[in-house]
């Protein structure tokens, strides 16, 4: 070859082919190649212990609720595999050896790649507690442990009780699986008030009597001492702290957060923290290796975001970035405002922007408060108290508008223009009631005894 | 391990196993349907009228005892419990048991009506079709038929279900509101009207005012027609009526909100589907190669009508003495129709369609020209090489009995509620086309909120991938989308909305997911 083509050369068709391999068929790894595919004819191959296909994770709830089935928690058809190149590869990788880019795998192969991506996700926290381990106690987050819950709760014949530890949004969703099949469930939830540590006061208390009128036992204030056994080594009962209380039960949910899925990064040389440190283009310390999703570690938090950010839709966006770096066009992680959502049983939320529970919010944060008196819906709105500018809405049981409230938070928005311009951002289907004039005449009045 | 639960019956823990209400209603249900089952089988039952009242009451009254039980003890919001653990709903024994009777029960009605007891050359109606001579004549004053029954029975489904639909979804407006429109017209325009209409006229053929050219084939059969003309200008009216249906009404209406205004919101087939069906929506199928069917037989059946209404309206027309014009000009100007229609749509909207939809757009337009030329060159009755009235009987026969009736209904426990409206309809097919070329209508997608569950696919009575577009950020555009809502009432992240807003921006092929900051999506929309 007479003239060398610099390595930083930007254009996106890169005449070397490149074997590229994923670690972790979840939406971070799925999207990163897919979009790999779109933009090159670079070699794929997506590595997964857990299953075949890329399914939907937060959707493993309506499988054992009986809403779906396995297969319909597949995006893609099978097909859509081949069809675009992606190789799947069912196995376990052990160890990375970043000098020789190769991984080891547990059945005792191996693999080369060129670049590689880590897209491990997550797994659940264990706090040591006593008993953490036993037989019928288990997180929820992968395919086997929805397999697991299968065995361990089928019924409320085989599992006549269920305690479930720790308050968020994995807790809340078991807690909904197991009374679809008439489980009695017991929630230990470590704060004073459902997820309060993110959500202000009034959504929290809002939700704490959601979750009791769907016939939950939610114990607030309530932190889990240890994890009795029967003789056969399977947990038969759970001791609570605060009272010593010793309750009956066959499933013991562990649903206290999620950490990084990095275990067997441990002698790789490649530099961790709780997650694997990655800076803004996504590039782990190790060369030609990146990490995205739940199990990447941001050295600088961007914003207010946390540096490990388990979220669908980051994992999602941090796929399309590093695409981008794959094909020859360095693209940094620049993720636009924020948003978020979820489902409480039956009480829809979605969040734009920031609003900071009462426990995290700043001082100049100054928040306005709807409730609906069907204890169902409300909202609660973020806003600087001195310039009053628009900082975010938290909406419980009223659907919003994702790009008018990107629109209005790129824009800079006041909240006085976000209140009355709010029927712009109403996303509830045809027919329902509106409530942007209630909420206004609340707001107004607010403003007159403040 | 065996502590898998891995029972599919009837009998098992919540949410599978029936509470006891629901058993009762069960029990009650199938006391009515015990007796309609005795009077089939000529079972002598004095004072009719009262054992028909008891037969109707029991089943309507069964459903609603089995929907309260259902949905009392619940908070309002989506329930959809079990659905994949019930053997009826997911295609277990109980399935192909509901499946099997409901298909034979469409094949006696279709082709062995003398087995219900109906009377003919004049003989009294005898079994189950003799049960329900005395709400016949106390509606229109004359004998019941196979179709009464069957329109009763229909009619009573509808609202039975529309009830328990309503309970199930209490939560949701727009379903609310689209149910009780259905429930009404099904009731006062497919049952009431057409009965009195018949009482006040005798002469009058059946005629439902909401039922379409070309799902109401026979509109423009001689019988029909000549059935309507005699009536003078009432008849009259109605025909014109039935033409501005077609050509003026369904274009503005579909236009304007989409082809929902029928399909799930006036339809009797759509109304029975949404109803009575809904427990069988989640079988749909979803897959790429169904979609490829669908296309291609839909509209194979769209231009089967078309060519067959053509066909027998030649037949019968004449050289111009008996009715307004003659063969020739008929045949001239549906010609000129249909080469207009597409023309203009191959000059405004060829972006648009897919390469395959174009090529068969073309290809049908060549044969039914080539059709109508071969024709006109003949001045037989025939059409090619087939008799009129033969393929009139043989459309008849497939599309209006084996396929709405006996596939479509027939297999609502297997294949799903919506199998006819998407694969055999061809007034679907053509507000579809309408929907997709020219409507305001689109489910919008929120933005980046999409989380890939599956719910909004799963529950799509029409099968389509309507999560494919959601996780895309794209809007839904197609032409089988019938505007029922379920994609939207069943999404946990509120990200659907059924909306009829501006046409610009309507098909956005370009991936507009929100959260990445504009430069990136910038570089994922260049390909």
């Amino acid at each position: 070859m007479l003239l060398t083509l610099s390595t930083t050369d930007r254009s996106t068709n890169s005449p070397k082919m490149e074997h590229i391999v994923i670690i972790g068929n979840g939406i971070s790894g799925i999207t990163t190649a897919r979009h790999i595919r779109k933009l090159s004819d670079h070699k794929i191959t997506v590595i997964s212990a857990e299953t075949d296909h890329f399914f939907s994770r937060t959707a493993l709830m309506y499988i054992y609720m009986g809403h779906m089935k396995y297969e319909h928690t597949k995006p893609y058809e099978d097909w859509f595999w081949k069809e675009n190149r992606i190789d799947l590869k069912r196995g376990f990788v052990e160890s990375v050896n970043t000098a020789q880019k190769s991984l080891q795998f547990a059945d005792g192969s191996s693999m080369n790649y060129d670049k590689l991506v880590l897209a491990t996700g997550s797994k659940p926290n264990k706090f040591g507690w006593p008993g953490q381990d036993l037989d019928g106690v288990q997180g929820l987050y992968s395919k086997q442990d929805l397999d697991a819950l299968e065995v361990n709760a089928p019924n409320n014949k085989v599992c006549q009780r269920a305690v479930i530890v720790g308050g968020g949004l994995i807790g809340i969703e078991l807690a909904e699986m197991l009374s679809t099949r008439g489980i009695p469930v017991t929630f230990l939830v470590r704060e004073e008030s459902f997820w309060n540590g993110v959500l202000p006061s009034g959504e929290s208390a809002m939700i704490n009597r959601h979750i009791v009128s769907h016939h939950i036992d939610l114990r607030l204030g309530s932190n889990l001492r240890e994890i009795l056994a029967d003789e056969n080594g399977r947990a038969r009962a759970v001791v609570i702290d605060e009272t010593g209380e010793e309750l009956a039960c066959d499933l013991v949910g562990l649903t206290a957060g999620v950490s990084p899925n990095i275990d067997f990064l441990k002698d790789s040389g490649i530099e961790l923290g709780r997650g694997i440190k990655v800076n803004r283009l996504l590039e782990t310390s190790a060369k030609d290796v990146y990490a995205i999703g739940d199990c990447a570690e941001q050295r600088e938090a961007i914003g207010n975001r946390r540096p490990i950010e388990a979220v669908w839709y980051t994992g999602r966006m941090m796929g399309e970035t590093l695409a981008q770096t794959l094909c020859g066009n360095p693209t940094e992680y620049k993720p636009g405002h924020w948003f978020n959502s979820a489902k409480f049983f039956d009480i829809e939320y979605q969040t734009y922007g920031w609003v900071f529970s009462d426990r995290n919010k700043a001082d100049h944060e100054q928040h306005f408060h709807w409730a609906h008196e069907d204890d169902t819906k409300c909202i609660t709105v973020a806003y600087h108290k001195d310039s009053r500018l628009f900082l975010g809405i938290n909406t419980f049981g009223i659907r919003m508008r994702h790009e008018v409230f990107d629109r209005w938070l790129t824009e800079g928005r006041d909240v006085d223009y976000v209140m009355s311009h709010l029927k712009q951002a109403n996303f509830d289907p045809e027919f329902f009631a509106h409530f942007e004039n209630n909420i206004n005449q609340a707001f107004a009045a607010q403003l007159q005894t403040a | 391990m065996s502590r898998v639960d891995k029972s599919m019956s009837l009998a098992g823990g919540p949410p599978v196993a029936m509470k006891t209400g629901q058993k009762v209603g069960t029990l009650l249900g199938l006391f009515g349907l015990g007796i309609l089952t005795l009077a089939t089988f000529n079972v002598s039952l004095p004072n009719q009228g009262l054992w028909l009242a008891l037969a109707l009451l029991s089943i309507g009254g069964g459903i609603l005892v089995y929907s309260k039980s259902l949905y009392k003890d619940t908070l309002p919001g989506i329930k959809n419990h079990g659905v994949w653990l019930k053997s009826v709903s997911s295609r277990g024994f109980w399935a192909w048991v509901a499946g099997i009777a409901l298909t034979g029960f469409y094949i006696v009605l279709y082709f062995f009506a003398e087995l219900l007891g109906q009377g003919s050359g004049g003989a009294e109606n005898t079994g189950l079709i003799g049960l329900f001579d005395p709400l016949s004549y106390a509606l229109k004053g004359q004998p019941a038929s196979q179709w009464f029954v069957y329109g009763t029975l229909y009619t009573l489904a509808i609202l039975a279900f529309g009830i328990k639909f309503i309970w199930k979804y209490r939560h949701n407006s727009y379903e609310k509101i689209r149910t009780g429109s259905v429930m009404f017209f099904q009731t006062v325009f497919a049952f009431l009207i057409p009965e009195i209409m018949a009482r006040l006229n005798g002469d009058l053929p059946y005629y439902d005012l909401k039922n379409v050219w070309p799902l109401n084939y026979y509109l423009f059969d001689q019988w029909n027609v000549d059935g309507l003309l005699i009536n003078g200008s009432f008849g009259l009216t109605l025909l014109i009526w039935g033409i501005a249906s077609i050509l003026v009404i369904t274009p503005i209406l579909t236009y304007r909100y989409g082809k929902r205004w029928y399909c799930s919101w006036v339809c009797g087939c759509g109304g029975l589907a949404e109803t009575a069906g809904d427990s069988f929506r989640q079988l749909s199928d979803k897959s790429r190669s169904a979609w490829r069917v669908e296309r291609w037989v839909v509209h194979s059946v769209l231009v089967f009508a078309v060519v067959t209404t053509t066909g027998v309206i030649h037949s019968y027309l004449g050289d111009g003495s008996q009715y307004w014009f003659s063969r020739g000009t008929f045949l001239i100007a549906v010609g000129v129709v249909l080469t207009l229609l597409f023309g203009l749509i191959w000059k405004y909207k060829r972006h648009e369609l897919k390469k395959d939809a174009r090529y068969g757009a073309i290809g049908y337009l060549v044969i039914i020209l080539a059709l109508i030329g071969l024709h006109f060159s003949a001045a037989s009755d025939n059409l090619l090489i087939f008799q009129t009235h033969e393929v009139r009987s043989t459309y008849g026969f497939l599309i209006g009995s084996v396929f709405s009736g006996v596939i479509g209904t027939g297999f609502y426990p297997i294949f799903g509620n919506r199998v006819w409206c998407r694969m055999g309809c061809p007034m679907a097919a053509i507000l579809g086309l309408q929907q997709r070329l020219f409507s305001k209508f689109r489910i919008t997608t929120n933005g980046g909120q999409c989380i890939s569950c599956g719910n909004c696919s799963t529950y799509c009575e029409m099968g389509i991938d309507v999560r494919a577009y959601a996780q895309k950020g794209a809007n839904i555009v197609r032409a089988s989308c019938v505007g029922c809502g379920i994609c939207s009432a069943v999404c946990p992240r509120g990200v659907l909305k059924l909306e009829n807003t501006d046409t610009q921006g309507r098909i956005n092929s370009n991936d507009v997911l929100l959260g990445n900051d504009v430069d990136l999506m910038d570089l994922v929309n260049q390909r």
